[in-house]
């Protein structure tokens, strides 16, 4: 059984939903501590949502300092699956894990809905069990969900097919209505919608996020 | 500082208010300050020190820029 663990920073406030999701998809959940330097011997890494740090800074500035974000950088960079939720992909956007940065929403309103997606690539370890064109519906929570990347950055994720959700009604301003990206790799994805939500009726209209703890899963099946 | 080409929400929000409050032709963009005390003498290798935080920690420069300036206290 795969082993993917969700790391617990001061303010994360989604990790016991992101645990949950992977016990409901099949896998063993594992807590991790971000004052530890080690990952337990996972199989997979999730950054949660939240506001580790209060957002002091910046979001997700500070808690990409933490201990066991030196290990989730060599991890990911070896190629274990990373995925990171809403405040862990600013985590991971800060960490240079993935390009760019979030900015306050442009309507510097809160947004909290049921938020439709269109799958752009599934040559993503997390999202391999997709169709690419697939419409998914998540849930969506964030104040500064605004992604914004240089040009170039832009033009670069675009060739390389590293776009891997676009909002299909953009609910914050983000750049060529990116809701998540990969790396080169395909091995670290970041999304700000909440996959760790949209696995069951009881808090989201759709179960679309099964099939990112399903992916994984298939993925490091045939790896191992 | 928020790069120019960078949207600043809240820049922008402020300016609104500006305006309703009749202060009228002006346009805020809004960033942040960091104070620094130095222990000991401010070398050029302490300011570059500082520097060097600025750009792995107070600052994203992907969105933002930067710059250092010395005052005495």
């Amino acid at each position: 059984m795969s082993r993917i663990g969700v790391v617990t920073f001061p303010g994360s406030l989604d990790d016991h939903d992101a645990l949950r999701a992977v016990r409901l998809s099949g896998a063993e959940p594992v807590s991790l501590w971000h004052a530890s330097d080690s990952l337990g011997g996972v199989d997979a890494v999730i950054l949660p949502g939240g506001f580790s740090y209060g957002d002091y800074l910046r979001c997700g500035a500070i808690a990409r300092f933490a201990p066991i974000m030196d290990e989730v950088v060599r991890a990911a960079n070896a190629g274990m699956p990373v995925l990171g939720i809403c405040n862990g992909f600013q985590v991971l956007c800060e960490s240079h894990l993935l390009p760019g940065a979030m900015i306050r929403n442009e309507s510097r309103r809160f947004v909290c809905r049921q938020q439709r997606l269109r799958v752009e690539t599934t040559d993503t370890v997390w999202t391999c069990d997709f169709t690419v064109g697939q419409q998914i519906t998540l849930v969506l929570k964030n104040g500064e969900g605004n992604y914004q990347a240089s040009p170039e950055t832009l033009r670069k994720l675009e060739a390389n097919n590293q776009v891997v959700f676009r909002y299909l009604d953009n609910p914050n301003g983000s750049r060529n209505d990116i809701a998540g990206i990969t790396n080169e790799r395909g091995n670290v994805v970041g999304l700000m919608p909440h996959p760790e939500h949209s696995v069951e009726a009881l808090t989201s209209q759709t179960r679309d996020g099964l099939t990112f703890f399903t992916s994984v899963q298939h993925f490091l099946s045939l790896t191992v | 500082m928020p790069k120019p080409e960078i949207l600043d929400p809240q820049g922008k929000a402020v300016t609104g208010s500006l305006q309703r409050l009749g202060y009228q032709g002006l346009t805020v963009r809004q960033g942040k300050r960091f104070e620094i005390t130095v222990d000991g003498e401010l070398t050029d290798e302490r300011i570059a020190q500082i520097q060097d935080a600025a750009e792995k920690l107070l600052a994203n420069t992907v969105i933002e820029s930067f710059d250092v300036r010395v005052e005495e206290s």
